[in-house]
Formats: structure tokens, C-alpha cells, sequence
């Protein structure tokens, strides 16, 4: 195997960044990301919405453990691992439900909300000694929420989520300040495989330079869509959204390993930019929901809320982009060349059906493995695996926009700093470059 | 209404041809035929593989077109941008259990089973699940209103996305 401490060549001087395409590829690397990387920092297990009320749980894969994430019948939220302690079977064998206790269906063993075993088929048996509160469901060494994103760490001398989550607070805030209220999961999720490095889709994620070459299709759909309504309605202003999409926003490390692009969006977001794909009885909707925010937050914030378009990865493999809909999307490696990826979409609570409506319309446009683009992108992740097998073409390049003071749009500088904190959560050593 | 009762006089064996017909179209990749079996207000919707029973308006779903986006999905597909469909993947539309469950005026409800393979690259993905079609009667003959498809796959695993059209 390649030394870990050989995988990243950054060079600020000569503007050089390349990942050795064994990171993509090696059963070692990824035996050392479970113990360095997913065994270490946090990782989002769920969102407090989906366990609403008292006896809710869902289950979940977090770090390549089974979990269960519960509300107990105090309201508190729990994640347990989702093992019996006496032999090891899943106690928990739906995707979500309601339920006071879980029982293990192998010996019967019951577990209430809070872990606590509460039924044992003969317990006498097992003497004076039996441990019960012992053999209670084991907890996550440690779990904490900010805004109702649910985190856990395996590790318990991990630093608390807040600032682990540091720059990524602010990005956070303003999706959740688009609204009055709450936010909450939309029910049903997107559930699908890649046959890729996971890493890939972390770069993907926040990577806006593939954005015209791989989704042309979906920025041609936009511009007839705009094109009819133009016929429709008599001229209404277009927002070109391939220019807009090229010369606007930036990428920006945000600390830790996190990073986003920002811009300003080049299609409609339900909270609150128009677009033909809502109707004309949404304008007046959306622009009173966006003088609504200028009168909370100023012209500035909510400008920023309504109009700007922000792809977020929080490292390793958390992603929140507040794009034509808010997705919340987290992916696993189940093998070097496969990740199994889940997305959900997050909406106000007290959204108007037509609204909600018109909302899951537009993420379905781009998003989601039936929309114009997400299978294109997964189309992409799959071609650079196959590439990989090339193993003489040792290294990718994502140098990109290094040779300038400001990252320009469509820059690299988000990518870089997610490697930057991966190279030092695997080798122990702090990067000197930040470029 | 036009055909008020037409719809009684329609035997299982047509509603089979007619959707081993559009089976066909799409196995061939003749999707601007294809699209003309659909009416103006037709849906064509794809629920999430974890909600079967998901309903567009308030819950996540895979694909939610209308007749507008049926017809860009077709532009889109037929394009040599649609990466994950270009070069074309091999398809083939298996379509069983064909039971007309309800005739209303000139509606048919109609329920069948499919198998739908999918071939590229020396790979094989796979998608099983139940089609809901309302199928209208027209001067033209059948054609479709609503076409609803539910996988029954827990995942799209070995799939990764629904690239095609099922």
C-alpha cells in the first residue's frame, strides 16, 4: 500500500492539488477511514421531525453500525445500537414506527425507549447475579443536535457538535431562517447505490464546475420552461440560467473540512425566488414571504436566504444543499468502488399544500435519481471508478482557481480543504496550506 | 360524455396488446411515439421505494411528470447529454398479470406486474414492481391517463437511478 502520508500532493507555490486515485480504490484506505475517519468525528444519523412523537424510531446504517434513533416517551431523543446485548440480532426490523418497548424477536428480550431492558423470559434462571442495567441497550458514546439535525460520534472524546460544526452554523441557520416555524423531513426517502468511492460523491457534491458539461439537459429544460412562459405571458425577465449559473458565487472552505459554493440560484427556490414552474398565483406569495425576512433579518440576509443557491458538505459525508429545494443527503462506503446514498428533502412545517406542492415539484426537476440530473451525476461518480482501474494515471487534479487570492466561481477551494482535513484526520498531520 | 359505456366493451386481451405495444415502443427507444399514447392531463409517476403509497403533493416521490414533462424527459433521453443513457442501455419491458379492475365510461383501471431489465456496459440492473394505469378510450383507441409505478424494490439497489423510463 501507498503511505498515507504520500496520497495528497498541495503545493500552493507551484498551485499544485492532486489525490492519489488509490484513496478511491484500496481496501486498505478504507479500513483506515472506518478506524480515522467514520470512527471519529460526527456523523448526521437522522433528523429530530422523523421521530416526532414519544415512541417514534427509525432505524438507520451510521458509520456502517446499525442504529436506532427513538424518541422516548420523555421526549428525549436516543440513539442506540441496534443489536440485542444478549446474542446480537437487530432489535429493531422496520425502517420507522411507534412503538413503548422493542423486542428482540430471537429470545424475546424487551427493551423500553431508553434502553432499559425490561423483559427477560425467565430470568430467574440466569441467578442472583444478572446483570440487567448492564445488558441494557448500549447508547452511542455520544449524541447532540443543532436545529434538529441529529449527530452522533462514536468517539467520546470528540469535541461537542457545535463546534465541530463551526462555519457550517451560519449556512445551516440560513436554511432553517427561511421560515417562521419549524422544518421537517418530507416523508419518503431517496434510497439508492452508486457503484463508486464515496469520496466521489463528497467532491460531487459541492464541485460546480460539472455543473454545465454533465446537467446541459437540465439547464436546456429550464430555458424552455422559461421560453413557454415568456409565449404565455408576454415578457417576463429570464434569468438565463446557464450565464447566471457561470458568473455568480464562489466556493468557500468553512473549517473542519467543511466547505460550500454559494450563488446566486439560476432557477426558482420555493422560499423565495420565482420561476415559471410555479404558476403566476405563487409571485405575490413569494414575494411577501421575501419582504417577510427583509423586515426580520434586513435587504442583506434575506436576500442571501431567498436568492442564493448553497451547496454545503459538512465533512465527511453530511450534505445540505439549499438549492431549487432543500436536500439533506448522507452516503456510506460499503466496499471501495460502492456507497449506499439516502436523501431526504426538508420543508416548513407550515407550508400551504399548494406551496408544499409546488416545492416537491421543483427538487424533482434535478434532483433525485428520476430527475434531469441526479443520474447523470451518478452516471459520472461510476465512469471515474471505472477510470481508476487505469492504476498507471496515479493521480487526480482538483487544483483548480489555486493560482488566485479569491476562490472566482466554479473554483476548487471547497474540494481542497475537504481532502486538506482528510489527509489530517488519516496521517495525524496538520496541513500547512490553505490555498 | 363522448363515449359514455365504450369503455365496457373492452376485452383484457386489447388492454394487453395495448400495453405490450407501449412495452415495446420503449424497448425499441421510440419515445416520440411513446409519448403520444399519453392524453394532455396523463400522469406518469414514480412513488419512492421506501412510501409505495406516496402521494406527489405532500410526499417525496421519484418522478411526478405531467404531460409537459413527459415530453422533456423524452427530449432530454433522446439527447446524447442524458450521460447515464448515453450510449443507450438495453431495455426490455416485461409486462404480466394484466387485470382490467374497473370499466367506468370511457376508463379502464387497469393493473399489471413488470420485470424491467436494463443492460449497459456488461451490467445488468433490474426493476420488478406493480403498474397502475387509468387507460381512456379515444378516437385514436387507447391511450393513457395515469401511469403509476410502484417498485418493489426496498432500494434502488443494483440501479443507482431510474435513467429510463419504466
Amino acid at each position: 500500500m501507498t503511505d498515507v502520508n504520500d496520497l495528497i500532493l498541495d503545493d500552493p507555490e507551484q498551485f499544485v492539488f492532486r489525490v492519489h486515485r488509490s484513496t478511491m480504490t484500496s481496501p486498505e484506505i478504507l479500513a483506515l477511514e472506518r478506524e480515522r475517519i467514520f470512527s471519529k468525528v460526527w456523523l448526521y444519523v437522522g433528523h429530530e421531525s422523523e421521530v416526532r412523537n414519544p415512541g417514534d424510531y427509525v432505524r438507520r446504517s451510521v458509520g456502517g453500525r446499525p442504529l436506532i434513533l427513538a424518541r422516548s416517551k420523555y421526549g428525549a431523543i436516543n440513539v442506540f445500537y441496534n443489536t440485542c446485548t444478549h446474542r446480537g440480532a437487530t432489535i429493531c426490523r422496520q425502517d420507522s414506527g411507534n412503538a413503548s418497548s422493542l423486542q428482540c424477536f430471537y429470545h424475546a428480550w424487551t427493551f423500553d425507549l431508553e434502553g432499559n431492558l425490561v423483559g427477560v423470559p425467565d430470568a430467574a434462571s440466569y441467578g442472583p447475579t444478572f446483570d440487567r442495567a448492564g445488558l441494557a441497550l448500549r447508547r452511542v458514546a455520544r449524541t447532540e443536535a443543532y436545529r434538529g439535525f441529529v449527530f452522533v460520534s462514536f468517539n467520546p472524546e470528540v469535541e461537542p457538535l457545535r463546534d465541530y460544526l463551526g462555519g457550517a452554523l451560519e449556512i445551516v441557520d440560513l436554511a432553517l431562517d427561511a421560515t417562521d416555524g419549524e422544518m421537517e423531513i418530507v416523508r419518503g426517502s431517496n434510497r439508492y447505490t452508486i457503484r463508486a468511492n464515496w469520496k466521489l460523491l463528497a467532491e460531487n457534491s459541492f464541485d460546480g464546475y460539472h455543473g454545465l458539461p454533465t446537467h446541459e439537459t437540465y439547464f436546456k429544460y429550464i430555458a424552455s420552461l422559461e421560453a413557454d412562459a415568456r409565449k404565455k405571458m408576454g415578457a417576463i425577465s429570464s434569468t438565463g440560467a446557464a450565464a447566471s449559473y457561470l458568473s455568480t458565487g464562489r466556493g468557500r472552505a468553512l473549517g473542519n473540512g467543511h466547505g460550500i459554493t454559494e450563488k446566486i440560484a439560476p432557477w426558482g427556490r420555493p422560499i423565495a425566488k420565482w420561476s415559471p414552474l410555479f404558476g403566476e398565483a405563487a409571485k405575490p406569495k413569494l414575494e411577501a414571504m421575501h419582504r417577510r425576512l427583509v423586515e426580520k433579518y434586513g435587504e442583506a440576509r434575506a436576500s442571501r436566504i431567498t436568492q442564493t443557491s448553497r451547496n454545503m458538505v459538512v465533512f465527511p459525508n453530511f450534505v445540505l444543499n439549499d438549492i431549487m429545494a432543500v436536500t439533506v443527503r448522507t452516503f456510506e462506503p460499503v466496499s471501495p468502488s460502492e456507497m449506499r446514498v439516502t436523501a431526504w428533502q426538508l420543508a416548513p412545517v407550515d407550508e400551504s399544500p399548494e406551496m408544499r406542492a409546488a416545492r416537491l415539484d421543483n427538487f424533482l426537476t434535478f434532483l433525485g435519481p428520476g430527475g434531469f440530473a441526479t443520474p447523470d451525476d451518478v452516471e459520472a461518480l461510476e465512469s471515474c471508478q471505472e477510470g481508476f482501474a487505469a492504476t498507471e494515471v496515479e493521480w487526480s487534479d482538483i487544483s483548480r482557481g489555486m493560482s488566485y487570492e479569491e476562490p472566482r466561481p466554479l473554483d476548487e477551494l471547497q474540494m481542497r480543504s475537504w481532502w486538506r482535513r482528510w489527509h489530517e484526520l488519516m496521517t495525524g498531520r496538520v496541513p500547512a496550506a490553505a490555498g | 360524455m363522448l363515449h359514455a359505456g365504450r369503455a365496457e366493451a373492452i376485452a383484457r386481451t386489447e388492454v394487453e396488446e395495448f400495453l405490450f405495444h407501449e412495452a415495446r415502443l420503449l424497448d425499441r427507444w421510440e419515445l416520440d411515439a411513446w409519448a403520444e399514447l399519453f392524453t394532455h392531463d396523463a400522469r406518469y409517476v414514480v412513488p419512492s421505494n421506501d412510501v409505495p403509497e406516496g402521494d406527489p403533493a405532500r410526499d417525496l416521490v421519484v418522478i411526478d411528470d405531467n404531460r409537459e414533462r413527459i415530453l422533456a424527459r423524452v427530449t432530454r433521453l433522446k439527447s446524447r447529454h442524458a450521460h447515464r443513457e448515453y450510449p443507450t442501455s438495453r431495455t426490455r419491458h416485461q409486462v404480466t398479470n394484466v387485470l382490467v379492475l374497473a370499466r367506468e365510461g370511457d376508463e379502464l383501471t387497469v393493473e399489471a406486474a413488470f420485470t424491467v431489465w436494463r443492460f449497459r456496459n456488461d451490467r445488468a440492473d433490474y426493476y420488478v414492481g406493480r403498474y397502475d394505469y387509468t387507460l381512456r378510450l379515444t378516437d385514436e383507441g387507447l391511450r393513457i391517463r395515469a401511469k403509476r409505478v410502484t417498485m418493489d424494490m426496498t432500494s434502488l439497489n443494483p440501479a443507482g437511478a431510474v435513467s429510463i423510463i419504466l
